[in-house]
């Protein structure tokens, strides 16, 4: 049976953890959009990187990703559903199932325990006990902080805390991980140490993964890097 | 120049620091400087008001009293002349002024009218102000029904020169000439004044005087002189110090003036913990940048004067803008509400000429010392605050973290066990010089001791919290579990204020309801007649009640004669009531609280005495009592002690058949009356009023509709109380808000990264209120309990000290239930509204700005 234009565009966003069409966004009218007609497609298991000079819309991209922000024009698909059709909380439940999010500045929680603080998306979740306790021990052991567990955060060091927050990004088992300059209040050492674990924990999943980087040893442990500009997402072209 | 240099950069640092919080905080900031504005507003007004009518009653006694060294003072009924006889032949003595001192009796009012009458040739130099004040108008003074009467008199009796006055001497209708009315600045109060023989006259009083003025020669020691005076004057006459005389209202009213100030204090001390409130969350919430500043290279004594120096700040410009304020109030309330407070005895008669200047005139340093407070408290509570973080290390600070205040939590609740056995100790001091002192030190150290106590008991009730496995409650508990001082910080301002709402309810309802109780007790018969309250001139003859008492309809009427006796130079006259004929009729219509055991001895008359004569002169149950009757001291047992909340002076039961003998005195002032169930009370108070020759002054109510007029009066005396009340807990739930808000906001990082990872805005928001609503209702709960505990101490130790009456204590459920839902509807409020207003921001840009 012969598909349609519109069947073909639905299977290929069905495949693709994400996809964007057309993307544009300005934050002030006054002002050249931030980025236009911009397109991109993440399939699962992929790992990318995206780079580009401060102001160009990485977070921004990021942001529209995880449908924590709009955009002008163009759609965006996640898991192959249209962001576009959904309201704020069908939004935030989709992102609560599929996306999980590492932060430059670690953003755990002070007030709870590194393991409660690491099986808090499961029980936004409902994941009941004991899947629960034994997938976030699970998730601890691979990221080496098990000894860590019933420790606050302030007693921790920043390349632990980031650990953490790589932990929390993926215990749920989400489609997509979103993380924006993991690395920038880390030591050289750490900062390996948390890149190489990243990606691990992304394949491990079977997600997908776009890391937001200045850094070009850090892009360096995607398996495709973008280049975010004026003119959109481009590869990176390395010097001769 | 090296400390010249370190000052102005202190001054430099804590200028942008102040400034900084203004740009970021305008809303908050002004908050809280309206709680301290409306703490010294309230302060200030409350104590402008008393000013000025203390300002008033100072001058009208000084009037009245005039320069004496001694003043000879009898029974209201008088004493026989020839006293003033033989004082004035006295050689010690160069000028003795005979004088009448009466509560004049006027017909249909209530109220009396005091009338002086006075030697005018004698009293010129001693009363100069007022015999100067009537100038040519002496010789008037002289006919022999002229009187003079003062400004204020005269505005309320609506009367003019030349006009008649009409007044009650016993039982018939008279009236007096109105011949010249004194100037406001000579007498500000209503006062009458009459030339001594036509008084006497008029009085029918020929021959008697109830006071006499003495001036001693120079050389004699005036003391010495009045001692031995004293000794040889005849019972029930007395020779008191002027100084007594004049200040006589300013003691019998200092005690409502005190409690008054110190709920006035009670809004600025809360204010006060909103500063403090506003100031450890601003510094938790700055705790960044103030450990830059450190790491900069600003001084620990420098950050701590900046930060010292911001509530300072805040507390001048509260307390300017609130002595304003409070200015305003008690001019609008001295011009227009004749300025009494809810206590009768502190009304300003003048009220029409106090302008806002005049006001300000009669209390300037009070204005200052008020000022000073709420600056002082401000900086106070700035104090703690800046202390903890000018001695958080900068690299700590710079991390941030609340770990500081659960150590501080940790070693709060030994100081708080120590200052609450500090309140019961203190609770069970007796009073200072008539003041509760120990009583308000008690509650302070309560309430602080409680306070202190939060963390502990906090952290403990989190601890029994399960895990519930949702994530927004599981998520709320261990916010509150692990942020103690932020937890406390706010807890405590819904605490304090809670629980000082509580401990007044319960005081104000159980004061309530012994009044009642005590009217239903004193109430008994179907109406209540009497003369005007207090009066020397109205009675009833035996004729008049044999006459009201066969009037149709009318079962019995118990008759009562009423007088005011001196017992104590030094105190108020007490009220002494001949009632009923038997020991057994009288004790069984008293409201009595003890009484003696075994019957009295035949030949020993009984006495039953007030809790205030019991704790103004010291008497216990079956001590003798020495009345001056008649002119001679008559001896009495106390059988009992009974509950009054009528006079607050004393007041003293005997029994009719013990008066008459005493005194001769078979007349009546007041009676209550039986119906025998075949007549209406209209029907019967028409009756008794037609039965008698002056019918318009016989002051005739049911016992229902005294007892709503006394209940109405009661609330009157309170409104203000409440209306304190209210602006504290005003102030308090600000507190509670500014807490809310400002947590809130400090955690919008942590709420953006919940919205990130797939907590919906309601959930969050969710989340906020019910950390708003756990923490409120543990504050309710303790705050019924501390507010319980201080309400014991209002109760049992303020109230009894500073009125020397007692009350039962009893507890308004429904009100409090209804005070507790309202503070905890509040705090969700806050709280969601909170966290809506946290939430609102995108969580994009949360989560970008460093935490």
């Amino acid at each position: 049976m012969a598909s349609t234009p519109l069947d073909r565009k639905v299977m290929e966003a069905e495949s693709a953890v994400v996809r964007l069409e057309n993307l544009s966004k300005r934050f002030r009218h006054d002002r050249p959009p931030i980025f236009e007609g911009l397109k991109l497609e993440l399939r699962r298991g992929e790992y990318l990187a995206v780079m580009g000079e401060s102001g160009v819309g990485k977070s921004t991209l990021l942001n529209l990703l995880a449908g924590l922000d709009r955009p002008d024009s163009g759609r965006i698909w996640l898991e192959g559903i249209d962001l576009s059709l959904m309201d704020d909380d069908a939004i935030t439940l989709l992102r609560r199932r599929s996306v999980g999010f590492v932060f430059q500045a670690f953003h755990v929680l002070p007030y709870l325990t590194v393991e409660q603080n690491v099986a808090l998306p499961l029980e936004l979740l409902r994941v009941a006990e004991p899947e629960r306790t034994q997938r976030t021990a699970h998730m601890l052991e691979a990221v080496g902080i098990s000894s860590l567990a019933r420790r606050l955060p302030r007693e921790l060091s920043g390349g632990e805390l980031q650990r953490i927050a790589i932990a929390r990004a993926l215990v749920h088992r989400p489609r997509l991980v979103l993380a924006d300059e993991p690395t920038g209040n880390l030591d050289p050492r750490s900062a390996a140490q948390t890149l190489a674990l990243l990606r691990t924990q992304v394949k491990a999943n079977a997600g997908a993964g776009i890391l937001i980087t200045h850094s070009r040893a850090a892009a360096d442990t995607a398996d495709r890097i973008l280049v975010l500009d004026g003119q959109g997402l481009k590869p990176l072209v390395s010097a001769p | 120049m090296k400390s010249t240099a370190q000052a102005g950069a202190s001054l430099t640092i804590w200028r942008v620091l102040l400034l900084s919080q203004w740009r970021e905080q305008p809303v908050r900031l002004s908050v809280t400087v309206l709680a301290i504005a409306l703490g010294v507003a309230l302060g200030a007004a409350v104590d402008l008001i008393n000013s000025v009518a203390l300002g008033e009653f100072n001058v009208a006694a000084k009037r009245l009293v005039g320069e004496p060294d001694i003043v000879v003072r009898g029974p209201r009924e008088g004493f026989a002349e020839e006293l003033f006889v033989t004082l004035a032949r006295d050689p010690s003595v160069k000028l003795a002024s005979p004088v009448l001192e009466l509560e004049v009796a006027l017909p249909g009012r209530r109220d009396t009218l005091k009338v002086l009458g006075l030697d005018t040739f004698r009293a010129a130099a001693l009363q100069p102000a007022l015999i100067g004040d009537m100038a040519g108008g002496v010789l008037d003074l002289l006919k022999p029904d002229g009187i003079f009467l003062s400004s204020s008199a005269a505005q309320q009796l609506k009367l003019k020169r030349g006009d008649r006055l009409p007044i009650i001497v016993g039982d018939a209708p008279k009236s007096l000439h109105v011949v010249g009315i004194l100037s406001e600045a000579a007498y500000g109060q209503d006062l009458g004044v009459m030339d001594i023989a036509s008084a006497q006259w008029v009085f029918e009083k020929i021959g008697r005087v109830n006071r006499i003025d003495l001036r001693l020669n120079s050389g004699v020691n005036v003391d010495s002189f009045r001692t031995a005076l004293g000794q040889r004057l005849p019972s029930g006459i007395l020779a008191v110090a002027p100084q007594v005389e004049r200040d006589r209202t300013v003691t019998a009213t200092r005690a409502y003036r005190v409690n008054l100030n110190m709920l006035a204090l009670v809004a600025l001390l809360t204010g006060a913990f909103l500063v403090f409130s506003t100031q450890s969350l601003s510094v938790l919430r700055r705790r960044g940048s103030l450990g830059l500043l450190r790491a900069l290279g600003v001084t620990r004594g420098q950050l701590q004067f900046a930060l010292i120096g911001e509530g300072a700040a805040f507390g001048l410009v509260g307390s300017l803008a609130g002595i304003v304020l409070g200015l305003v109030c008690a001019t609008a309330v001295v011009q227009w509400d004749a300025g009494d407070l809810g206590n009768a005895q502190l009304h300003t008669a003048g009220s029409a000429l106090h302008s806002a200047r005049a006001i300000l005139r009669t209390a300037p340093w009070s204005l200052l010392v008020f000022l000073a407070i709420g600056t002082s408290v401000a900086t106070l509570g700035a104090w703690l605050p800046a202390r903890n973080a000018a001695r958080q290390p900068p690299a700590r600070s710079l991390k941030g973290g609340d770990a500081d205040y659960t150590v501080v939590a940790a070693r709060s609740w030994r100081i708080g066990i120590a200052l609450l056995a500090a309140g019961a100790v203190l609770a069970t001091l007796p009073a200072l010089g008539g003041l509760p002192v120990f009583g308000y030190a008690a509650i302070a150290a309560l309430l602080f001791g409680a306070v202190l106590l939060v963390p502990v008991l906090w952290v403990k009730t989190l601890k029994f919290a399960p895990r519930t496995g949702f994530a927004v409650a599981d998520t709320a508990i261990a916010q509150l579990r692990e942020n103690v001082g932020l937890s406390t910080l706010s807890l405590a301002s819904v605490i304090v204020s809670f629980s000082l709402m509580v401990a007044m309810a319960i005081m104000v309802y159980s004061f309530r309801a012994s009044f009642e109780h005590w009217l239903g007790k004193l109430l008994p018969a179907d109406m209540q007649m009497r003369e005007p309250l207090g009066n020397d001139t109205a009675y009833w003859s035996p004729a008049d009640q044999a006459r009201l008492a066969a009037v149709p309809g009318v079962s019995r009427i118990d008759f009562r004669r009423t007088r005011q006796i001196l017992l104590d130079a030094a105190h108020p006259p007490v009220t002494l009531i001949a009632r009923n004929s038997t020991a057994a009729q009288v004790a069984d219509a008293l409201p009595l609280l003890r009484h003696l055991s075994s019957p009295l001895p035949a030949d020993t008359q009984p006495a039953w005495i007030s809790e205030a004569l019991q704790d103004l002169y010291g008497y216990q149950l079956g001590d003798t009592l020495a009345l001056p009757l008649g002119g001679r001291t008559r001896r009495f047992t106390i059988a009992g002690i009974w509950r009054d909340y009528a006079r607050a002076f004393g007041a003293i039961v005997i029994t009719r058949t013990a008066y008459l003998e005493a005194t001769g005195d078979s007349n009546a002032n007041e009676g209550a009356v039986w119906l025998n169930g075949r007549t209406t009370a209209a029907a019967a108070a028409a009756a008794l009023r037609g039965s008698f020759t002056r019918p318009d002054s016989l002051d005739i109510l049911t016992s229902t509709a005294l007892r709503e007029r006394s209940l109405g009066l009661f609330d009157r005396a309170f409104a203000i109380t409440y209306a304190l009340e209210a602006v504290a807990v005003l102030i308090g739930l600000l507190g509670v808000s500014l807490a809310a808000s400002s947590t809130a906001l400090a955690r919008r990082a942590e709420f953006g990264m919940l919205r990130h990872i797939g907590m919906l805005r309601r959930q969050v928001i969710g989340m906020v209120a019910s950390e708003g609503a756990v923490m409120s209702l543990f504050g309710v709960v303790y705050g019924l309990i501390l507010g319980g505990m201080l309400s014991l101490v209002l109760v049992y130790v303020v109230n009894r000290q500073s009125f020397n009456w007692s009350i039962d204590l009893a507890l308004p459920g429904w009100q409090l239930a209804l005070l507790a839902q309202t503070l905890i509807a509040a705090a969700a409020v806050t709280a969601f509204w909170s966290g809506r207003t946290a939430t609102g921001q995108d969580a994009v840009r949360a989560v970008r700005e460093d935490w």
